[in-house]
């Protein structure tokens, strides 16, 4: 067999045409040759430039195989396609190399290369999302069509990453690093070229599986009830008995079984991540009573309505636009403007794949405010993850559960790299530390978007045309919404790589900007309805936005990445960036070719019709016919019973959270007499949740836009800001503030844990200047499974919690999800391996959002310290001890302070109490602290962690005049120091606090 | 006063359109933002116009490499225009992923250098990075820029590939004679070798380009994200007063071109 390669040592363009373009004549030296298949490697032009390899170096590294000196990165092209070797050669100098930085060889097959020796290569498995390649081979077809004036060759690429480890002792050690820092095998295959080890590289592309159309009944009417339990679990529907029972019911009054399609349709529609079944159940509860001593019983016909929607209810504010009906929760901006505002989770994807999982849990987001009315253009999205510590002993890590540092770095990659190309400002966030989210971590994307008031209400009406537009139909995502339901072990990653999903952040941004176009089309809005295609795909989208009308929909038409999906995939699938729209007929032509010259391919896959009846055909063939009653409306109702007792004393809300902190007391007892808190103060700020969060934050593009006036890094040294505040539209000094509340450490008693963590999100927003008086809130409940009587009790006490915080406060909910089932289970043999518990549950969990007006921007605040001389005030009620209503009347008076321009910097208390917060006015400003704390209860009040506590920097007339208590005094001096009874408690140099702040994720958690 | 016509380019990916458009109006330019689709029918429509603009974003990705895709489009598609559109007299602003697209063409830092003697690419940290950066005027010669006036500007960068690498140390002498490093990182000392006053490692600190004639002129940082005075991280202790940075770019380039 023939075959030659091409090697550029020493690339220089021959020629210069035009003053820009180049080309290439001289360089091939073999006669013209065509062949199908080639493979163009990029690799930089000198170890210097390799920076992708100084990151895999350093990760590697991180894995204790220290010995590893060096990793030289290639990325590689494999294309297929009749094109000639002088084409090849015009790609790679044209398109895929930067004549300065970079090198290339040519190979004309799919597998050769020149360097053999402790390389990794890695390829995507068949079917999995690359967006780089889809973008090749746009570039190429018209780069060649543009070079030789032909017609459009047909080319089809793949990527590959290549990586040369240099100082790897053996073909183990290389498979040690490419699983668990270079590839993900859920999604990726790699070949490893070592001594002693060559696994062959793919010789030609994948080909898709086609198989014949086959109409598939499931025999349930006969099922008894262990084979409907059977069917549930294997069918991967994770329905409950009594559900599949209802679903049995209906069929044999039918007379007929039902295909896979209609049984697949009903579990998207009934899941827990659909419908949120256990919350809107009815409950009996019995137990501890809410906020207050004593032992109650409460019923409730629809728990999430009684709590959630009922404060709402009883609120009824009129600047509430939209609350729970729609893809997110609107408010009123202004008489023109509405503010959307959503928040989700991707929680088990991002277990197994975080980049994915946290990209395509952005991306979702983004698109439920795209989907919001006739669609909000997203300004800003927020991100808050739980995690477990990123120094957890890699060697006490279960089989298949990722480490909590590469949970980590992939998250953070996933959000930054799909808000960034968004142009959406990532501005407001959290990371909560505990390790609990081992094997679960919670990753919660929000995103708000600005909607004319006129573009709220939406229906689809009979006749319109049904749209699906955006991105291709693959197999990607299969069975995320009943995935999503499911409890993880160990065999899930493998049983369910196909629920993972890669996002394409732009072909997102295209579907947007084309929407926003149809919908302030010349001609009025072009469609009459949108939702996103997101878990459950077409089936939940067509659904629901047929929900009143009826539809029929031909799969056959939608369009498809490759051949060979069944119709029940094609219907399920959750290939992202897609939307659905329906479409009035006359409206139609315009609609498409709009989208059309936005490179946006959008296609009609039926119509919304008259009859209630969700209609599916495949090539004419119907596959499922169901009555939308039944599919809405039939989910059987459950009671379950509720209990709750407190299983543990009450810490009292002044205690210093236990864990490491411990560690720190115990060194702050040793004979540092002089200043005995030193070390407890320096141990506090290092705690991994309250560390600066600066590595994270620095990789968001936070100010796209120009809309963020408050960022998340504040001062001139830059301290953690509160909240965020944006200004939606340029030529309006009117804002919103964006923050959030977590408290899940209080979960001794998930009632008071709600009512903390509203406190802290209206807390947060407050000190940045919002009006607390035009501030909704969102409810994200994660929780472990809810099979018990008295986990029931700890979702019923929550719900109570957050109802009657959101009643006092006077701050509506608008919009909410939950998820459930966040648990973990292992095999014995690996649990005693580990030393872990068989099962890991995460403690129950509840984001709480808020989103407040700002009604001046001017007024807004900073955390840092502004000048010496001013006087530090607090502002403090114990919401434990008193009311909520006294917690309340403090919130307002701190609001009205800032916005009367009487506050000079604001800043929560919260993670590590008092002493930190003080620190952290100092880190940020550079300024010192002399505070003296002479009252309370020593040295608790220095540390403790008090529900509604503001340290507001004053000067000293205002701060007498609002009768605060002064407890110290901004100094120019660069300390912070804290005296207690005539004595020095604490006195530290702000570049040590800073230092003890800014290390351990300075690194995202690797240099611990 | 007559209208100055600038033409505000987008793509797949380009997502700082709106705020560049902004810009222009708060300078008393009127801005025209127009999709390369729609250009490539018409390329000729490019001479209606005084400036053109690339805003920032990732345009088609940045798949390929940032900028480069996008790069190979406008080159197939309307090269010609804008070389008459400079020969005429008119302008060329880039910003971030624009900046990088105009380098990828080889209009910066233009032809007497040809496309192989300077590149944007991956920063020295390898990652997305957002800061507040400090930027020293080095040229008198780019009429987007007053060296009198403002020689320090205060603007973000939010970028991944933006150290500018140049072929060998010649490039850069050839490059400063011409007046054609535009702008550089500084920090408090003004020394432009010091991360992170310099992000991303740019050889000799070069934070912008402009081409020899002065009026195609490309950077990294973004002066479309300061033109309000709260845009500034310092803002709510500063003097509201102040003129932004960013917005004196666009006000200087309306200034020269509506004489």
């Amino acid at each position: 067999m023939f075959r030659y390669m091409l090697y550029y040592t020493a690339f220089r363009p021959q020629r210069i045409r035009e003053g820009y373009t180049l080309t290439g004549t001289d360089v091939m030296q073999t006669k013209e040759r065509a062949s199908n298949r080639w493979s163009i490697r990029i690799y930089p032009r000198t170890d210097a430039m390799d920076g992708l390899g100084r990151a895999v170096l350093d990760d590697i590294r991180q894995l204790i195989l220290t010995h590893i000196e060096a990793v030289r990165t290639s990325r590689i092209y494999l294309i297929r396609g009749n094109i000639t070797a002088s084409n090849a050669q015009q790609l790679a100098t044209q398109l895929f190399a930067d004549p300065v930085s970079e090198r290339f060889e040519i190979a004309d097959s799919l597998t050769d290369r020149t360097d053999h020796n402790n390389v990794i290569e890695v390829q995507a498995l068949p079917g999995v999302m690359d967006p780089v390649a889809l973008s090749a081979e746009q570039a190429i077809r018209r780069q060649l069509e543009h070079n030789n004036d032909n017609t459009t060759p047909n080319v089809e690429v793949r990527t590959a990453r290549r990586y040369e480890i240099l100082g790897a002792k053996d073909a183990d050690e290389l498979e040690r690093i490419a699983s668990s820092n270079l590839a993900n095998s859920c999604m990726e295959a790699w070949y490893i070229q070592a001594p002693g080890r060559a696994d062959a590289l793919p010789e030609d592309f994948p080909t898709p599986p086609t198989r014949p159309f086959e109409l598939r009944h499931i025999a349930i009417r006969e099922l008894d009830d262990d084979q409907l339990k059977k069917l549930s679990r294997t069918g991967h529907l994770f329905l409950s008995l009594e559900e599949m029972k209802t679903i049995q019911t209906f069929y044999r009054d039918l007379n007929r079984e039902p295909t896979d399609l209609e049984l697949e349709t009903l579990a998207q529609t009934w899941s827990e991540h659909c419908v949120h079944k256990t919350l809107k159940s009815a409950v009996d509860y019995e137990g501890d009573d809410f906020g207050k001593p004593g032992q109650v019983r409460a019923h409730f016909d629809n728990l999430l309505k009684e709590t959630i929607v009922k404060a709402t209810t009883v609120l009824d504010r009129d600047w509430c636009l939209s609350v729970f009906v729609d893809n997110a929760g609107v408010i009123a901006f202004d008489d023109l403007w509405g503010i959307a505002f959503k928040a989700e989770t991707q929680n088990h994807p991002s277990a197994i794949e975080p980049y994915g999982g946290a990209a395509t849990g952005t991306g979702g987001c983004i698109r439920d405010v795209m989907g919001c009315g006739l669609g909000a253009k997203p300004i800003a999205s927020t991100d808050v993850f739980c995690l477990a510590p990123p120094d957890f002993d890699a060697n006490k890590l279960p089989k298949d559960v990722l480490h909590p540092r590469r949970v980590l770095k992939g998250v953070v990659g996933g959000v930054r790299d799909y808000g960034n190309r968004m142009g959406i400002p990532t501005v407001n966030g959290a990371i909560y530390f505990d390790e609990r989210y081992l094997a679960n971590p919670l990753v919660f994307c929000g995103c708000v978007g600005l909607i004319p008031r006129k573009f709220i209400d939406k229906a689809p009406r009979p006749g319109d045309k049904i749209v699906v537009a955006g991105g291709r139909t693959g197999r990607d995502g299969i069975h995320g919404a009943t995935f999503s339901s499911a409890e993880l072990t160990d065999t899930h990653a493998n049983e369910f790589s196909h629920a993972v999903q890669i996002g394409n952040a732009i072909e997102e941004k295209k579907l947007l900007d084309a929407q926003l176009l149809a919908r302030d089309h010349e001609d009025g809005c072009l469609y009459s309805s949108v939702t996103d295609c997101g878990a459950g795909g077409l089936s939940s989208a067509v659904g629901e936005m047929g929900e009143l009308t009826g539809a029929d929909v031909e799969l056959k038409n939608v369009p498809l990445k490759y051949s060979g999906l069944r119709y029940d995939e094609i219907w399920i699938s959750e290939a992202q960036e897609r939307m659905v729209y329906s479409v009035p007929p006359d409206k139609i032509e315009k609609f498409l070719a709009l989208f059309a010259q936005e490179d946006v391919e959008a296609t009609v896959i039926g119509d919304f019709t008259d009859d209630k009846i969700l209609r599916v055909r495949y090539d004419d063939t119907i596959v499922c016919q169901l009555d939308m009653a039944f599919l809405h409306d039939g989910l059987p109702r459950t009671i379950r019973k509720a209990t709750w007792t407190a299983i543990k004393p009450q810490a009292s809300p002044n205690e210093p959270r236990a864990s490491a902190r411990a560690d720190a007391q115990s060194q702050s007892n040793s004979p540092n007499d002089i200043t005995p808190h030193n070390d407890q103060l320096l141990a506090a700020l290092s705690e991994w949740s309250t560390a600066s969060k600066e590595w994270v934050i620095r990789q968001y593009d936070h100010e796209v836009q120009g809309r963020s006036v408050i960022k998340p890094l504040a001062g001139p040294l830059t301290g953690p800001s509160d909240a965020a505040v944006v200004r939606p539209i340029y030529t309006s000094k009117q804002g919103i503030a964006i923050g959030c509340g977590l408290c899940p450490q209080l979960d001794d008693d998930p009632y008071w844990m709600a009512i903390y963590a509203i406190d802290e999100a209206l807390r947060n927003i407050i000190c940045v200047g919002a009006n607390p008086k035009r501030t909704a809130i969102l409810d994200n409940f994660c929780w472990p499974k809810v099979d018990t009587e008295q986990s029931m009790g700890t979702l019923v006490r929550a719900c109570r919690g957050a109802c009657d915080a959101a009643i006092t406060y006077g701050l509506p909910f608008i919009s909410g999800k939950d998820s459930l089932n966040n648990e973990f289970t292992m095999s014995d043999a690996e649990s005693a391996r580990t030393g872990l518990p068989k099962s890991i549950a995460i403690p129950p969990t509840l984001l709480i959002s808020a989103l407040g007006i700002v009604d001046d921007t001017a007024r807004c605040l900073t955390m840092d310290l502004k000048s010496a001389g001013n006087v530090l005030a607090i502002a403090s009620a114990d919401i434990r001890q008193s009311d909520l209503a006294t917690a309340l009347a403090l919130h307002n008076q701190v609001a009205a302070l800032i916005a009367a321009g009487k506050v000079q910097s604001a800043h929560d208390v919260s993670d590590g109490g008092l002493a930190v917060a003080l620190a952290e006015m100092c880190i940020a400003s550079g300024l010192g602290i002399n505070a003296t704390v002479s009252t309370g209860d020593y040295p608790h009040d220095l540390f403790g962690e008090p529900s509604t506590t503001y340290v507001l920097e004053m000067n000293e007339k205002d701060a007498n005049d609002a009768g605060l208590p002064i407890i110290g005094r901004v100094v120019a001096e660069p300390n912070l120091v804290i005296t207690h009874d005539n004595r020095e408690v604490i006195n530290l140099n702000i570049e040590k606090l800073a230092h003890a702040w800014r290390t351990p994720l300075s690194q995202g958690g690797g240099q611990s | 006063m007559s209208d100055l016509r600038v033409l505000v380019l987008r793509a797949a990916g380009i997502n700082c359109d709106e705020e560049v458009m902004h810009c222009w109006q708060l300078a008393g330019a009127s801005p025209t933002l127009m999709h390369v689709n729609e250009l490539a029918k018409n390329p000729s429509i490019i001479d209606d116009f005084t400036i053109v603009t690339i805003p920032g974003g990732f345009s088609y990705g940045d798949d390929l490499g940032a900028g480069v895709i996008l790069a190979r489009r406008l080159m197939q598609d309307v090269a010609k225009p804008l070389r008459q559109l400079v020969e005429r007299g008119g302008g060329i602003l880039g910003i971030c992923n624009g900046f990088q697209v105009l380098v990828k063409m080889g209009l910066l830092p233009g032809q007497d250098f040809g496309n192989d003697q300077v590149t944007v690419t991956y920063n020295n940290s390898s990652k997305f990075e957002a800061r507040w950066v400090k930027l020293k005027v080095c040229t008198a010669n780019c009429p987007f820029l007053n060296s009198k006036d403002n020689a320090l500007l205060e603007l973000p960068i939010e970028h991944a590939e933006g150290k500018v690498v140049t072929a060998d140390a010649e490039v850069v002498a050839k490059l400063e004679k011409a007046g054609q490093i535009a702008v550089r990182y500084v920090d408090s000392e003004g020394r432009s070798d010091t991360y992170p006053a310099n992000p991303n490692g740019s050889t000799s600190g070069i934070a912008g380009l402009c081409d020899a004639t002065g009026r195609v002129f490309g950077l990294m940082p973004h002066p479309d994200r300061h033109f309000d005075n709260a845009h500034h991280p310092q803002w709510t202790k500063r003097d509201s007063a102040i003129t932004p940075d960013g917005l004196t770019i666009f006000n200087n380039a309306v200034r020269f071109w509506k004489k």
